[in-house]
């Protein structure tokens, strides 16, 4: 699989969090198109990043690398990186590479914002 | 009945510690009962390396590539290391056990888990008592429409004994490692003077000092141990 099959939205909630929308596959070849809507959600010094999994179709491990490389990101900045709208299986998968210990995961929008507050 | 993930079947399943099931006899196992560990646990700076292999010369895919990496995986390795692949091969969950040279001239005796295999790819996983936190993925695909193979690692050293092990030679050596074992694949698949590529970046220079705890399960003083003690725990 060579080829970006990954579209990002940016929602900036407000001065505290900014919400990323994911939809399509995380492999190694998304690291542009990931770290571009990094970049615009963790501008202006808000205080979370919030990753939306709900579109998430594929994951790879070169996937999870990335999500490393943003968390990296964001603990330089001082910002806390959150997720929600993982399913079970890509849970299990964030349990299994520890990266749960690092990413709060909550199951709704409304939680992760409630924690990001 | 929601669709499943088409990477459903890829990953291993989640585990808390590490179970060695119908290792080679002999094979040093001090895996067993470890947990896996991820860079965020590690304690070192975080490296990403990338080793590449153009396959010029030869006709072949990716998936064939990967498949015959994954059946032969042990005999690319560099003299003087052992890998012992799990009997039922590197799928995923499977625990492999190694024996692999360290700086200074130590035995680093250690193991991965299959964390993911699909069939571009292939990630092993560390557990605690390995020299670094994080995975190594192997894979093969076209650049420019020639085939590529690439090991790619994203690191830490996992505590800081292996830090400054890898600050003394470790790096170096570890770069020999990758280098020769991509060489070696190549020339199995019929690639004349193989060229190998390294690109080294620092992704993380802060060291986890939260993390220096990972000290007792160092790879350094429990090979010596394992070493020195009489009646060696192995497995099989």
């Amino acid at each position: 699989m060579t080829e970006a099959t990954l579209s990002m939205g940016v929602r900036r909630i407000d001065d505290t969090a900014s919400v990323l929308d994911i939809q399509g596959d995380i492999t190694a070849f998304s690291e542009e198109a990931l770290m571009d809507a990094y970049t615009e959600g963790a501008a202006d010094g808000v205080k979370a990043v919030i990753l939306n999994f709900s579109g998430l179709e594929y994951m790879n491990s070169g996937g999870i690398g990335l999500l490393v490389t943003v968390l990296v990101r964001a603990n330089r900045a001082k910002q806390r990186l959150l997720a929600f709208g993982l399913t079970e299986h890509y849970r299990e998968i964030f349990e299994l590479t520890r990266l749960d210990e690092a990413i709060g995961i909550y199951a709704t929008e409304a939680d992760a914002l409630a924690a990001a507050a | 009945m929601a669709e499943q993930p088409r990477d459903t079947g890829n990953w291993a399943k989640p585990t808390s510690t590490l179970t060695v099931t119908d290792a080679p006899a002999g094979a040093p196992n001090l895996v067993d009962g470890k947990r896996l560990l991820s860079p965020v646990q590690g304690f070192g700076k975080m490296w990403q390396k990338t080793y590449k292999v153009r396959l010029d010369g030869i006709e072949t895919t990716p998936q064939a590539v990967i498949a015959e990496w994954r059946e032969n995986f042990a005999s690319f390795w560099p003299k003087g290391n052992d890998f012992y692949p799990p009997l039922t091969g590197l799928e995923p969950g499977e625990v492999a056990l190694i024996k692999a040279a360290g700086p200074g001239g130590m035995k680093f005796k250690t193991g991965v888990m299959v964390l993911y295999a699909d069939d571009e790819s292939f990630t092993l996983m560390t557990p605690e008592g390995h020299m670094f936190a994080g995975w190594i993925t192997f894979s093969a695909h076209e650049e420019a429409g020639r085939p590529v193979a690439q090991t790619q690692v994203l690191m830490r050293a996992q505590d800081p004994i292996s830090e400054m092990g890898l600050a003394m030679g470790g790096h170096r050596m570890e770069n020999k490692f990758w280098e020769q074992t991509l060489a070696n694949l190549a020339a199995h698949l019929g690639v004349e003077e193989p060229e190998v590529t390294t690109t080294v970046t620092c992704v993380d220079r802060k060291r986890q000092w939260s993390q220096a705890g990972n000290v007792r399960n160092s790879v350094a003083i429990r090979s010596t141990l394992h070493m020195l003690k009489p009646g060696k725990k192995t497995a099989g």
